[in-house]
């Protein structure tokens, strides 16, 4: 039986196993690896190092990509921001 | 168009001298057509958190091969030196290369950049190996500052952000131009076709622009004005304009008149 941790990923709570590592969770969301950067607790990770980074009660993950932008840019990594 | 006629930044090669942003269009299919339309083969683009709860929507670089074109990530958006670095290393660690459109911008209303964060930002990330290509305000000087710590072009306003008002203080950037002896790519602030021309007679080496091709009422075709506008300007630099003058100087001869 695997525990039940709290972590936050793009700002929203989100339950999460004990254990699971960044690739664990990325794998989860469905997103690729490449052409994305991950951001743990303020520390920008390696991509090699994605399945090796266990996640913790607490932890702070931001996941981003390229979008669509000139200058100012507001908005989600969704191509359809403004 | 002339193949020769390269632009080179710290290594970097480049075909065309119109670059282009992605922000603002309708959709992808769109973007992508704008820009196949324009021959840019430098795109920016910015860097912003995965929608992670709808996994269904498009990646805009699903349709902008990053084979194809050059992915000039950009910090838009930033208002601090931290934030500026911030995003800079993360588009870094999205892995598409040390190059960064580095903006830090000092005010929402006009987007112009703060130039004293700017330069201290720039600094930090040189010396993390960034190449940075700073967008910076039509300020001589402070062009020449962002020269001397080691950014290997400058990218000047025209004009504010979206704008369209077109060459705001054109001796300005003539005096960039004369002072600084890296790429001057003008950006930001284009509305139409002949201000990107403009820039390229005065000698500037690319022009940058997103909103007057996204926001124009027929986006792929301005995308194209824009290319020959860029491509005119060049030639009209190189071939170098007669002087202006006050008064008249015939073209047909006087000799042979009745």
């Amino acid at each position: 039986m695997v525990n039940e941790i709290q972590i936050q990923v793009n700002g929203e709570p989100r339950g999460w196993r004990d254990g699971g590592t960044v690739a664990d969770l990325l794998s989860d969301l469905a997103i690729a690896t490449e052409r994305v950067a991950v951001e743990l607790n303020l520390e920008i990770l390696d991509r090699k190092d994605f399945g090796q980074r266990s996640l913790c009660e607490g932890d702070r993950v931001e996941i981003l990509g390229f979008i669509g932008g000139g200058c100012e840019t507001k908005g989600e990594s969704d191509g359809r921001e403004r | 168009m002339d193949a020769n006629d390269r632009l080179t930044i710290a290594g970097h090669e480049f075909r065309s001298r119109l670059w282009v942003g992605t922000g603002k269009y309708k959709d992808f299919a769109e973007t992508k057509k704008a820009i196949e339309a324009s021959g840019a083969d430098v795109v920016t683009v910015a860097v912003r958190r995965v929608n992670i709860t709808d996994r269904s929507k498009e990646n805009l670089l699903d349709y902008i091969d990053p084979k194809k074109y050059t992915i000039l990530p950009n910090t838009a958006g930033c208002y601090t030196v931290e934030d500026a670095v911030r995003y800079a290393r993360l588009a870094r660690a999205a892995g598409i290369s040390d190059l960064v459109k580095l903006e830090v911008l000092g005010d929402e209303r006009t987007l112009f950049p703060d130039t004293a964060g700017l330069i201290e930002a720039a600094k930090i990330l040189i010396k993390e190996g960034f190449i940075v290509l700073p967008y910076t305000n039509d300020d001589p000087i402070v062009a020449k500052k962002l020269v001397d710590i080691g950014c290997p072009a400058v990218m000047p306003l025209a004009a504010p952000i979206g704008s369209g008002l077109g060459i705001r203080n054109p001796y300005n950037l003539k005096i960039i131009m004369e002072t600084v002896k890296v790429p001057i790519i003008v950006d930001a602030g284009v509305g139409t076709a002949s201000d990107a021309a403009l820039a390229m007679e005065y000698g500037a080496d690319a022009v940058l622009m997103n909103t007057a091709i996204a926001g124009a009422q027929h986006p792929i075709a301005m995308a194209e004005a824009m290319k020959y506008a860029v491509y005119a300007g060049r030639l009209a630099y190189k071939a170098g304009r007669i002087p202006r003058k006050l008064y008249a100087t015939a073209s047909s001869p006087i000799e042979g008149m009745l």
